[in-house]
C-alpha cells in the first residue's frame, strides 16, 4: 500500500526545510531564517505535546511551563557566567524531569476537565514564580548575553541554531514514528482508547502515562533551551497560558496523533500569524474565530486529512 | 501584627472569596451539566466590567452600570452559547478548550480595539465610598458592599437551585443530563439558561470588581485560573462546593499576599520579600489544590452519583 | 486472613453496600480447578458488582477474594491480571483503532514484564505475534486477523474478547455475558469454544442465556438481591423451588 500523498508531503517538507537556509541567503532575507528557526523550535515543543495529547489523550494546557524552564535554565546559568551548552542542557533535562514528575503525578490523579485545569494552574504558578524573581529579570525577563556553546557548536550562529533545531525535530519525528508501533506507544494509545480495559489486562497504566508525560516535558524543555538561544531572552511570557494554547492549536491543526502533524501545524499557524500580522494589527480578531472554525469543521487537522485521503485511495485500489 | 490588621485581611479574603464564588458558580454548573469546558468565562467577566465602567462613565448611575453588566453578561453568554457552545456539547473537551481559546483571543482583541489597551478606571460610586465601622475596625464601605453582594448572590443561587422548579431541573441535569432530556424537558432552553445565568453572575463580578481593579484587556484570564482551582477543589458541578472552596481560596490567597511578605522579611530583604508575596500566594493555592487532589480527587463536595 | 484452600478462585463473605442498598450480601464462593462455574440471577441481582469485586475494579466493604490461596482483596485489577485472572467484558469496544492482531498481541505484551520498548514494533516481536495468532485461531477469528476492531461485527468482537483473554494463558477466566446479543448460531460456536476450555482453564461465567448455562456448567450459583440463594449441580438447581420462584416471570429454566 503506497501512502502516496503523505509520502510526498513528508519528503517535500523535509527537503524544503533542509535547504531553506540556502534559499534565505540567496534571497538575502535573514528574517526568513529566524522565522523558520522559531517555527522549528515551536514545532519541537508541539511534537512533545503530541506525545501526551495526540497519542496519550491527555490534554495538557500547561506545556509552555517546560518551554519556559528550558529557557530559564539557559538564562539563569548564563547570568552566572556558565555558557557550557552541555551543562545547560543537562540542567534543563533534570529540571523538566523533576518538575514533570511532580506535577504529572498530581495531574494524573484526575482526568478530563480536572486534568486540563490543573496543568494550567501549575504553569500559572511557575509564571508567577518567575515574575517574582526580580534578580533574574522578573516581569521584564532576562537578557542572555552569553549564548550556549554546545560541544563546540556555537548557538549564537543562526545557521548552527537552525540546523540544531532541524536535527532535533527530525530525531523526534523518526523516534515517534517507531514509538507509536512499539509496545510503549501502543500501550499509550490503548490507554487513550480504553484505560479500564488496559488495567484489566494487567498494565499499570499510571506508569506509562507518567513516563510519557515526563518525556514530553523534557523534550519541551530542550525546545526552550533552543528558544532562549534564538531570542537571547528568557521571559515569564514564555510560560503564559496563551503559549500553551497555541501549542495545542498547532497539534490539532496539523493533525493530532499523527507523526508529522505538529510540524505541519506549527508551520501553518505561525505562517498564518505572520500573514495576518501583515494585514492588520488586530490580527487576533481574525485568528480567534479561525481557530473556532477549524475546531468545528477541520477536526482531523491538515496532515490528518492527507492520511484520510491516502486511506481512501488505498481502499479504492483494493476494490475489484 | 495587630488583631485589627488581621481582621481587615480576613474581610479582604472574604471579599475575594465571594468574587470568586460569583465567577465559579456559573462555570461549575456549565462544567457539571453540559460537561463543557468554557475558558471564555473570563471574557464574560471582562466584558461585564467594561460594560459597567462605560455606562457608569456615561450616566454616573451605579444602578444603570449594574444592569448593563449583569444584563450584558447574560446576553453575551447567551449569544456565545447559541453561536459556538451548543455545537460543541457532544464533542470532547479538547475541542471545547480550543474553541473557547479562540474566543478568548477574539474578545481580548475586541476589547483592545474598542476601548484601547490602557486600563479603564471606574470610580467608586459616592454612595458606597467612605469607611464603615465593623466591630471596631474601619473598613472600606465599597469592599463591604462587595461582600454583601456576593453573599446575596450566593443566597440567590441557593434559593434558585434548592427551592424552584428550574433549580430542580438544574440539579437533575447535573446528576443525569440524558435522563432530564429524555423526560421531555426542553434541554436546549435549560442549557441556554444555565449558560446565561453564569454569564450574568460573571457580569456582576465584573461590575463589583471594576472600581477596585483596573479594567483592561486580558483581565479575565488570571482570575479564571484561580476560579478553575476553586472548582476543582470544590468538586466539579457542585455550587455548594464552589462556595466553600471560593471562600477558602480567597482567604488563603489574601493571607498569602498580606502576611507572607511580612514573615519573609525576617529572612530576606524587603523588596525581594515584597515581590515574592504574590508568587508564593499563588503557589499556596496550587499546593492547596494539589493536596486536595492527592487526598480527595473528586473534590471536597462532589456531586454524587454521576 | 487465612486462605482455607488452594482453590483457583475463592471468596469469603464478600459484602458491598451502595448507600442503603446491599449489592453484595455475604457471598462466599469456591471454584474447583477446571470447572465451569456459572452465576445466574434475575436482573439487578448484583452480578456486575460481584464480578467487579472479583476482578479488582471494585473494593468490597468487607470480605476477601483469594486467587490460588493468595489473598488479593487489596490488589488492583492489573495486579490480579498478572496473577492469572483474566476478565472479558460485556460491552466489548476495547481498542477500536487497533486491528485484531494488534489487540491480542498487546494483551499478551501485558505479561511480558515491562512495556517501555519504544523502537521495535509490537508486531515484529515474534513471541507476541505467535501467541496472538494461536489465541485468535482458538477463538475462531483467524479470517479477520488484520481487520480493524471498529469494523468487526458484534459476534466477532466477542470472539476478540475471548482471544484477548486466552492469549495470556490465565488460570481463571471471568466471563461477563459473553453471549449477550448473539444469534443462536453464534452462541453455539461460543458454547463449543467454552466447552473446549474446561479442564484446562477454570471459568466463572455470568450469563443470561440459560440454554448455554445448563449445557456448559459444572456448578451453578444463583444470585438474588446480592446473595447466593442456591449453589450446586445443574440438575439440583433446576429442581430447587427457591430458584424457580425467583425466576418466575423472569426466565424459563430449560427442562
Amino acid at each position: 500500500m503506497k501512502a502516496r500523498l503523505t509520502l510526498v508531503i513528508t519528503a517535500g517538507l523535509l527537503l524544503v526545510l533542509a535547504i531553506l537556509p540556502l534559499y534565505a541567503r540567496w534571497l538575502e532575507e535573514p528574517f526568513l531564517l529566524t522565522f523558520s528557526t522559531r517555527a522549528l523550535i515551536l514545532a519541537l515543543a508541539a511534537l512533545s505535546l503530541n506525545i501526551v495529547l495526540g497519542f496519550g489523550g491527555m490534554v495538557s494546557f500547561g506545556h509552555a511551563l517546560y518551554l519556559g524552564l528550558g529557557a530559564y535554565s539557559v538564562g539563569i546559568s548564563a547570568s552566572h557566567g556558565i555558557d557550557n551548552g552541555a551543562m545547560q542542557l543537562l540542567m534543563t533535562v533534570m529540571l523538566c524531569a523533576v518538575v514533570g514528575l511532580a506535577t504529572g503525578w498530581v495531574c494524573l490523579r484526575t482526568s478530563g476537565i480536572g486534568f486540563i485545569m490543573i496543568t494550567l494552574a501549575f504553569a500559572q504558578m511557575f509564571y508567577y514564580l518567575f515574575v517574582s524573581l526580580k534578580q533574574y529579570g522578573g516581569d521584564d525577563g532576562l537578557s542572555i548575553s552569553l549564548r550556549s556553546n554546545l560541544v563546540g557548536l556555537d548557538m549564537s550562529a543562526p545557521l548552527t541554531l537552525y540546523y540544531s533545531s532541524f536535527a532535533s525535530v527530525l530525531a523526534v519525528v523518526v523516534w515517534t514514528q517507531h514509538m507509536v508501533r512499539a509496545p510503549f506507544g501502543m500501550v499509550l494509545q490503548a490507554c487513550r482508547m480504553n484505560e479500564r480495559r488496559m488495567s484489566a489486562l494487567g498494565f499499570h497504566t499510571l506508569r506509562y502515562k507518567l513516563s510519557a508525560y515526563v518525556l514530553s516535558c523534557v523534550i519541551a524543555g530542550v525546545a526552550g533551551f533552543l528558544y532562549a538561544n534564538l531570542t537571547g531572552y528568557a521571559s515569564p511570557a514564555y510560560l503564559a497560558w496563551t503559549v500553551s494554547g497555541e501549542l495545542i492549536v498547532m497539534v490539532v491543526l496539523g493533525g493530532m496523533g499523527t507523526v508529522l502533524g505538529p510540524l505541519v501545524g506549527a508551520l501553518t499557524l505561525l505562517g498564518c500569524e505572520e500573514l495576518l500580522k501583515g494585514m492588520t494589527e488586530h490580527w487576533p480578531i481574525i485568528l480567534g474565530p479561525l481557530i473556532v472554525l477549524v475546531v468545528l469543521l477541520a477536526r482531523r487537522g491538515l496532515f490528518g486529512l492527507a492520511l484520510d485521503w491516502d486511506a481512501r485511495h488505498a481502499q479504492a485500489k483494493v476494490k475489484p | 501584627m495587630t488583631s485589627s490588621l488581621f481582621f481587615i485581611q480576613l474581610l479582604n479574603g472574604l471579599q475575594l472569596g465571594v468574587l470568586l464564588f460569583m465567577l465559579s458558580a456559573g462555570l461549575t454548573l456549565v462544567f457539571g451539566i453540559m460537561s463543557f469546558v468554557n475558558l471564555a468565562h473570563g471574557c464574560l467577566y471582562m466584558m461585564g466590567a467594561y460594560f459597567a465602567a462605560t455606562v457608569y462613565a456615561a450616566t454616573d448611575s451605579f444602578v444603570a452600570a449594574g444592569l448593563a453588566a449583569v444584563g450584558g453578561g447574560g446576553l453575551l453568554a447567551a449569544l456565545v452559547e447559541w453561536v459556538v457552545a451548543r455545537r460543541l456539547y457532544a464533542r470532547d473537551h479538547l475541542d471545547q478548550v480550543l474553541a473557547t481559546f479562540g474566543l478568548i483571543l477574539f474578545f481580548n482583541e475586541l476589547a483592545r480595539w474598542v476601548w484601547g489597551a490602557s486600563p479603564f478606571y471606574m470610580n467608586v460610586p459616592p454612595a458606597l465610598s467612605g469607611t464603615l465601622n465593623i466591630l471596631g475596625v474601619m473598613y472600606p464601605m465599597y469592599r463591604f458592599a462587595i461582600i454583601s453582594a456576593g453573599l446575596i448572590a450566593a443566597l440567590g443561587c441557593y434559593l434558585l437551585i434548592a427551592k424552584t422548579r428550574v433549580g430542580m431541573l438544574i440539579r437533575a441535569g447535573s446528576l443525569n443530563p440524558t435522563m432530564v432530556a429524555a423526560l421531555g424537558v426542553n434541554i436546549r432552553l435549560l442549557n441556554a439558561l444555565v449558560f446565561s445565568l453564569g454569564g450574568a453572575l460573571a457580569g456582576l463580578a465584573g461590575l463589583m470588581s471594576s472600581p477596585i481593579l483596573s479594567v483592561q484587556p486580558g483581565m479575565g484570564e488570571p482570575i479564571l485560573i484561580l476560579v478553575m482551582i476553586v472548582i476543582v477543589i470544590g468538586g466539579i458541578g457542585s455550587v455548594q462546593g464552589a462556595f466553600y472552596a471560593a471562600l477558602m481560596v480567597g482567604l488563603i490567597d489574601t493571607a498569602g499576599r498580606a502576611f507572607l511578605p511580612m514573615l519573609l522579611r525576617e529572612f530576606i530583604d524587603r523588596s525581594t520579600a515584597q515581590a515574592a508575596g504574590p508568587a508564593i500566594a499563588s503557589m499556596l493555592t496550587c499546593i492547596f489544590m494539589a493536596t486536595v487532589l492527592a487526598l480527595r480527587p473528586q473534590g471536597l463536595f462532589p456531586v454524587k452519583n454521576k | 486472613m487465612t486462605a482455607p484452600s488452594k482453590a483457583p478462585l475463592q471468596t469469603q463473605s464478600l459484602v458491598k453496600r451502595y448507600g442503603g442498598l446491599l449489592a453484595t450480601d455475604n457471598v462466599s464462593l469456591s471454584l474447583v480447578h477446571g470447572e465451569l462455574h456459572a452465576i445466574i440471577g434475575p436482573n439487578g441481582a448484583g452480578k456486575t458488582t460481584l464480578i467487579g469485586q472479583l476482578g479488582g475494579e471494585l473494593q468490597p466493604d468487607s470480605g476477601d477474594v483469594f486467587l490460588q490461596g493468595e489473598c488479593v482483596t487489596a490488589l488492583p485489577a492489573a495486579d490480579r491480571a498478572l496473577r492469572g485472572l483474566a476478565r472479558s467484558y460485556q460491552i466489548s469496544s476495547a481498542f477500536p483503532e487497533f486491528t485484531v492482531i494488534e489487540s491480542v498481541a498487546l494483551a499478551k505484551q501485558a505479561h511480558g514484564g515491562q512495556s517501555f520498548g519504544a523502537w521495535r514494533a509490537l508486531l515484529k516481536r515474534t513471541h507476541l505475534v505467535d501467541a496472538a495468532e494461536h489465541a485468535i485461531a482458538k477463538a475462531g477469528l483467524s479470517h479477520r486477523i488484520s481487520q480493524r476492531v471498529s469494523e468487526l461485527a458484534h459476534g466477532e468482537r466477542r470472539q476478540l474478547e475471548l482471544a484477548m483473554v486466552l492469549v495470556s494463558q490465565p488460570k481463571v477466566l471471568l466471563l461477563d455475558e459473553p453471549m449477550a446479543g448473539m444469534s443462536h448460531q453464534e452462541s453455539m460456536k461460543v458454547v463449543d469454544l467454552l466447552a473446549g476450555l474446561k479442564g484446562q482453564y477454570t471459568l466463572l461465567l455470568v450469563e443470561h442465556d440459560m440454554q448455554a448455562v445448563f449445557a456448559l456448567a459444572d456448578t451453578i450459583s444463583v444470585l438474588v438481591n446480592g446473595a447466593i440463594i442456591a449453589s450446586g449441580k445443574p440438575e439440583n438447581i433446576r429442581q430447587n423451588p427457591d430458584v424457580r420462584s425467583a425466576y418466575l416471570g423472569d426466565e424459563e429454566l430449560p427442562e
